[in-house]
């Protein structure tokens, strides 16, 4: 049991350290070098040469990755330039106004998303299947660019309910923050609990069909209790990896609605750093986000340890 | 107990085949509503330019914001051009790019997946690791790296996104392999001495083909969905070329006032969309594979 | 006359096609169960037996609904009632035994948990009344330490382990009436045999009624009263045990009974033709028409009707059970089998041995297997060509890791496979040339798995055509043609897919494929087990003839005594991976015998009421060999003590040629089998 928590965590570990390689060699490849592409026309004489020693550029490419990765293991990823401050300094504040953007649409979308996957899963072709299942089809295939302008075109703009476009500073508080992240949040909620929805539908099909579940009915114990105990603890253990990559996957999702909403987190962060050309900032979201992504993965592989009995029985066996 | 196949068939053409699943797909109320979409914007994308009643580029500062009449059936944009036009031939581009970058998708993905369950071992952990990785980059900000570096040619973005919408294709065709290669026609097939390369083409490709083809339709809806993103940020199909994304992103700022410009792109963009996904998911089921336990990766 | 607890009255179970028909799967069926009384329903896959049991329990399955009848309970219909009333009476009145265990208890709970949830909702016992239960009934169904067993998960059990629980569950509520579905399917011979005797001894203790639904007439005879015969969705014979088993009146089950092999018969049973009509496809007329002896002109037409005969106490659905009634006796002939043995060896297997073991890094390195314990070792047999040689032997015991290392699909650990006396085969596959790879095929367990869904029976066939002997255009399809006749089946079959065919079908066309290849040796692996019995002995027949024409020599691994005795001129018993007993397969029958062969023996179950099962050892489940010693010490009931422990037993060899493996002598192991 430990030996396999150990070796997820390595095997994540492992993965960020790929991603750490291919971000560099990827910059380090494509035409230019931070530098030149970040000052494009003006790459020249004193200002290029003192981008450079800004940077560390003159030194070999090896020797500029281990230094970079001992920083970055440390926190630090060098130096903004189109911030012209530490990168660290720039991350600090939008990462915290990103969580919050994300964990609010998480907490809000995976219950619903339960609740909903389980009704469609036990009415299945019934009406409230048919109802729901339309309409997660429909809220998952639209962009979240287009939901996101729909929403405040409706409820910004048509019925002024709420502020269409966030126009707050960087280290706005939490409070302040909290009318404003509404309509983001469902913008993203939408899409992710759509996606949701309808794993934990399948899953929970597929675990009422088994031949436990049919024991369980032929031993008289009553439907909800059944649902209770046989079907949905086997059901919702394999949807928790599913689930994990769907919410990874949603970070793309959340740069577009930080656009849309003008809203100063990483992925607007993102936008800003790839107009600026900003290489050293790119290269820090990117490992930044690979770690978010492997994190939530390893999370999900550790709760589906902790649940499985299967899993949870083999230092016995073996 | 089977339910099904208890009719004797006998062996049918290809042709037959493609469109008895065509049938299956259009006999399902939706399957037939996304396919009915999905060819009407086919069909759009190829008529389009002739049938455009202005010149999608003409500027005109005199018709600037028009509210739809008969004249303008969907109203003029803040540079006075016809919206209807822009918005009927707003699909071509992407249309043509994703369905090439699904096929590139479909391609580089399902061989190396099924490269990677048939080798197995330490090859197959080396290079799941490395797909693993550039699985946990965000797309958008690895496409975005990209075309901000490379530039938003057709020659940059179709192979760019086939590449990162493969990744997920890997990892299908690999499960599907594996499914496949633990049955005893593969292992009679090694022990008769055929070789790999006839192994995967004659014994695994046709039956992982359907679970591949089906993870690449609903590829296609993926990348489509990120391609107009990309659009929408600035860094797809550059002006003038008429495209949804880049319409809705123009008139967003005016939408308070000129809603019409914007409706027209989102109802274009959401429904080819959909019916892309409807039409892989009728696909899916009249192939008998269930899809909606996959993750978007 | 006894009280009945279940009625069946005129039910039909259906489910509607794609084309909107309306398919029976269960086609007007009335029976009554009496209290007190166990009745075995028989029939082969697609008769409607699980349905109809299922529906005895008030569960019809998704996709099927009722079209009409009633099972009638305490005399309220149960296809009708609520959910809530049912939720009474099921587990509590009636309780269901499940074919595979493993799949039917809940993976996430305990089974104490498991075994408690019954006893809650159906008795009013406190909790620690229940827990004292709860061992009891563990204990009831002969599990070990039952304190234990309740902390466990269903997965750290052993499949045999886990049908006792399955039984201990469905006793929890005291039901009236215990429906078992296959209960003993799935399991292994000696298991089957001791779960077989609990829920006799379960009958006779509780006196509950039992329904007990298999496919085995074998298992069928030892623990019912009266008999139900199913076929396509009809109940075509019903009566008492004995007379159905020793004088079947209707045509099916007097071929049924002829086409089980025996283990006092050497020789092949007869076999019937064809294969049990599909649900949707039956025309007028008798169901059984096609494959009937005894059919006449009116049954084409007519269906005919189940008739009871006072006399008997029977019910037959057939026309002719007269003329069945006056020579009905099951005289099994069989077809006795030719041996084409010749002298030559064809196959010299010596002192292989074969592990599943990990390699470690090092070993990994230096590509050796270093494992002290293999899984497989020992192994020395020599096979001539034209024989047929059985391996046999529980799960476990190695018998088709064997055939894998010959047919080169695993590497072995050490030892030299030889080929005509001369060639030594290399133990990798890519090592072998095509012609080492030509004269080894293989027939799969399986059909299903072995022919690969998206081709026609003609691409399959033409592959090993292709590729040993590069044939093309005319030339292949005639060959191909030709040994499609060889394996009696049609030219209209080259376009058909396998999900087209019936199993039996399908196994023929993998015969055909491994014909194909003019192989010298061909290795089947349990051939026959996934098929129904009836079409079992056509396949055995059929694999007899084309032996006899091509002369190839067999290598057939089996679990079922019975069909090897049919089929093999010489028999290995294996046990965990050792062999313990080679000799003539007359001879290994007889005693003496190894005292694993005698366990084996005395499991199998005959249709006789006369011949019951003898259960000789515990039985336990071994996971891996013991490191010195008799491989069998861990269950041998005749144990000697330390030297069974630390020492390799040594080959004793009896006049007739038969090798046994043990240190009690000769002399006073037969003498104690006699007994």
């Amino acid at each position: 049991m430990l030996f396999l928590i150990i070796k997820r965590i390595l095997l994540g570990l492992i993965t960020l350290f790929i991603v750490s390689l291919i971000t560099f060699v990827g910059t380090e490849i494509l035409p230019g070098d931070a530098c030149t592409t970040y000052l494009e026309r003006q790459a020249f004489g004193e200002q290029l040469e003192a981008c450079y020693r800004r940077l560390g550029l003159n030194v070999p490419a090896y020797e500029r990755y281990v230094s970079w990765a001992i920083g970055a293991i440390q926190g630090d990823f060098g130096y903004s330039l189109s911030g012209e401050m530490p990168i660290k300094e720039v991350l600090g504040p939008r990462i915290k106004n990103s969580l919050v953007l994300a964990s609010a649409a998480i907490f809000i979308g995976i219950p619903i998303a339960l609740i909903l996957g389980i009704i469609t899963a036990l009415w299945r072709d019934k009406l409230p299947d048919v109802a729901i299942s339309t309409v997660t089809i429909f809220a998952m295939t639209i962009p979240e660019f287009i939901s996101a302008t729909l929403l405040i075109l409706i409820i910004a703009i048509w019925l002024e309910w709420l502020p269409g476009i966030v126009i707050v500073p960087t280290d706005v508080s939490f409070f302040e923050l909290l009318p404003n992240i509404i309509l983001p949040v469902i913008a993203i909620a939408m899409i992710m609990t759509a996606h949701m929805a309808r794993m934990v539908r399948s899953s929970v099909i597929q675990v009422m069909a088994s031949e436990y579940v049919q024991m369980a009915i032929l031993k008289g114990v009553p439907y909800w209790k059944m649902v209770f105990t046989h079907v949905l603890p086997n059901a919702l253990l394999p949807a928790i990896n599913v689930v994990a990559l769907t919410i990874a996957w949603l970070l793309g999702g959340v740069v577009v609605t930080e656009v849309v909403f003008n809203y100063p987190g990483l992925g607007r962060l993102v936008i800003e750093s790839i107009s600026n050309r900003d290489l050293p900032t790119v290269q820090a979201l990117a490992i930044i986000l690979a770690s978010i992504y492997v994190s939530i993965n390893l999370l999900a592989d550790l709760m589906t340890l902790m649940l499985n009995p299967r899993l949870k029985t083999l230092q016995i066996r073996k | 107990m089977k339910l099904d196949n208890i009719y004797q068939e006998e062996k049918k053409s290809n042709f037959t085949k493609v469109s008895e699943i065509i049938i299956t797909m259009a006999s399902r109320p939706s399957g037939f509503i996304g396919l009915s979409i999905l060819i009407f914007h086919v069909i759009l994308a190829f008529i389009s330019p002739y049938i455009a009643p202005y010149d999608f580029k003409a500027i005109n500062p005199t018709l600037m914001l028009q509210a739809p009449s008969a004249e303008y059936w969907f109203g003029t944009d803040d540079l006075g051009r016809d919206v209807f036009t822009r918005t009927i031939l707003g699909g071509r581009t992407a249309l043509t790019i994703t369905f090439f970058g699904s096929l590139i998708a479909l391609l580089w993905g399902g061989l190396l997946g099924i490269f990677c369950g048939l080798v197995g071992g330490k090859t197959d952990d080396i290079v799941m690791r490395i797909v693993d990785a550039f699985l946990s980059i965000p797309w958008i900000l690895a496409m975005l790296l990209i075309v901000s570096l490379l530039g938003t040619s057709t020659e940059v973005l179709i192979p760019a996104l086939g590449f990162f919408y493969g990744k997920g294709i890997v990892r299908v065709a690999r499960a599907a392999t594996h499914d496949v290669i633990a049955k005893d026609f593969i292992v009679s097939a090694r022990a008769r001495g055929h070789s790999n390369f006839s192994i995967i083409w004659y014994e695994i490709i046709p039956n992982v083909r359907d679970a591949i083809l089906v993870e690449g339709a609903m590829r296609w809806s993926w990348m489509l969905l990120g391609f107009s993103s990309l659009s929408f940020l600035g860094f797809g199909v550059s002006p003038p070329t008429p495209d949804w994304g880049l319409m809705i992103s123009n008139a967003r700022g005016l939408m308070s006032f000129a809603y019409w410009s914007v409706i027209a792109p989102i109802v274009g963009l959401s429904s080819l969309i959909i019916g892309i996904n409807l039409t892989a998911d009728a696909f899916a089921k009249a192939l008998g594979i269930d899809r909606s336990t996959k993750a978007p990766v | 006359m006894t009280e009945i607890i279940q009625k069946v009255k005129n039910l039909s179970i259906g489910f509607k096609s794609k084309k909107g028909e309306e398919i029976l799967i269960l086609r007007n069926i009335s029976t009554n169960i009496k209290k007190g009384e166990t009745v075995g329903i028989v029939g082969e896959s697609g008769s409607g037996k699980s349905t109809l049991a299922l529906a005895m329990m008030g569960y019809v399955k998704h996709g099927l609904y009722t079209i009409g009848g009633e099972c009638e309970f305490n005399s309220s219909n149960l296809l009708k009632m609520k959910n809530r009333d049912l939720e009474k009476i099921r587990g509590r009145k009636i309780a269901m035994i499940p074919q595979n265990a493993g799949q039917a208890l809940t993976p996430n709970l305990k089974i104490g948990y498991q075994i408690d949830e019954a006893l809650k909702l159906h008795s009013d016992l406190k909790e620690e009344e229940r827990e004292q239960k709860i061992s009891e009934l563990l204990n009831k169904v002969r599990l070990p330490s039952p304190e234990t067993i309740a902390l466990r998960y269903p997965h750290e059990l052993s499949g045999g382990q886990q049908q006792r629980v399955a039984v201990a569950m469905a006793l929890a509520g005291t039901p009236d009436l215990l429906l078992l579905d296959e209960p003993t399917t799935g399991l292994d011979v000696t298991t089957q045999a001791h779960v077989l005797e609990l829920l006799n001894f379960i009958a006779k203790d509780t006196g509950t009624s039992m329904v007990y639904v298999s496919h085995d007439l074998g298992a069928i005879a030892q623990v019912s009263d009266r008999i139900i015969v199913m076929y396509s969705g009809e109940i075509v014979l019903e009566g008492p045990s004995r007379d159905i088993l020793k004088k079947p009146i209707h045509p099916y089950t007097y071929g049924l009974l002829k086409s089980i092999p025996k283990l006092s018969l050497a020789g092949l049973p007869q076999s019937m033709p064809g294969s049990q009509p599909q649900p949707g496809t039956m025309q007028r007329g008798c169901s059984f028409f096609d494959r009937c002896d005894f059919s006449e002109e009116k049954c084409k037409s007519n269906s005919p009707q189940l008739e009871y005969l006072e006399e008997l106490n029977t019910s037959v659905r057939c026309f002719n059970h007269k003329s069945l009634m006056n020579d009905s006796q099951v005289n099994q002939t069989v077809n006795k089998i030719k041996t084409s043995l010749q002298d030559k060896e064809i196959l010299n297997i010596s002192e292989v041995s074969i592990s599943y073991a990990k390699q470690n890094l090092l070993d990994q390195v230096l590509n050796r297997i270093s494992d002290d314990n293999p899984t497989v070792k020992d192994i020395n047999i020599n096979i001539k060509k034209g024989e047929t040689i059985a391996l046999v032997g529980e799960s476990g015991s190695g018998k088709s890791t064997i055939l894998k290392s010959i047919a080169g699909l695993l590497r072995t650990k050490g030892g030299v496979i030889k080929f005509d006396q001369k060639r030594n085969l290399p133990s990798d596959l890519k090592e072998r040339d095509p012609n080492d790879l030509r004269i080894i095929q293989l027939i799969f367990q399986n059909p299903d798995e072995s022919l690969n869904p998206n081709h026609t029976v003609e691409e399959i066939i033409a592959q090993p055509l292709k590729l040993y002997f590069g044939l093309k255009g005319e030339e292949l399809k005639k060959n191909i043609k030709e040994l499609l006749q060889k394996v009696r089946l049609g030219e209209f079959y080259m376009s058909r897919y396998p999900r087209q065919l019936s199993g039996g079908e399908k196994q023929r066309v993998a015969v055909a494929r491994a014909f194909a290849a003019k192989p010298d040796i061909i290795l089947c692996d349990e051939v026959t087990s996934a098929l129904d019995v009836s079409v079992q002995a056509a396949v055995l027949n059929l694999l007899q003839q084309l032996k006899e024409d091509f002369g190839t020599t067999y290598i057939f691994v089996s679990h079922d005594l019975a069909v090897v005795r049919a089929i093999s001129d010489r028999v290995a018993v294996l046990y965990q991976g050792r062999l313990c007993e080679v000799g003539p397969s007359k001879d290994v029958y007889q005693f003496p015998s190894h005292p694993y062969t005698e366990v084996l023996l005395g499991a199998v179950l005959e249709p006789d009421p006369d011949i019951k099962p003898k259960l000789v050892a515990e039985d336990i489940v071994e996971e891996k060999p013991p490191q010195k010693g008799c491989s069998f010490q861990g269950r041998c009931s005749r144990i000697l003590g330390d030297i069974c422990k630390n020492e390799i037993p040594p080959w004793q060899i009896t006049n007739s040629g038969n090798s046994i493996r043990c240190h009690i002598p000769l002399k006073e192991l037969q003498k104690d089998q006699i007994n």
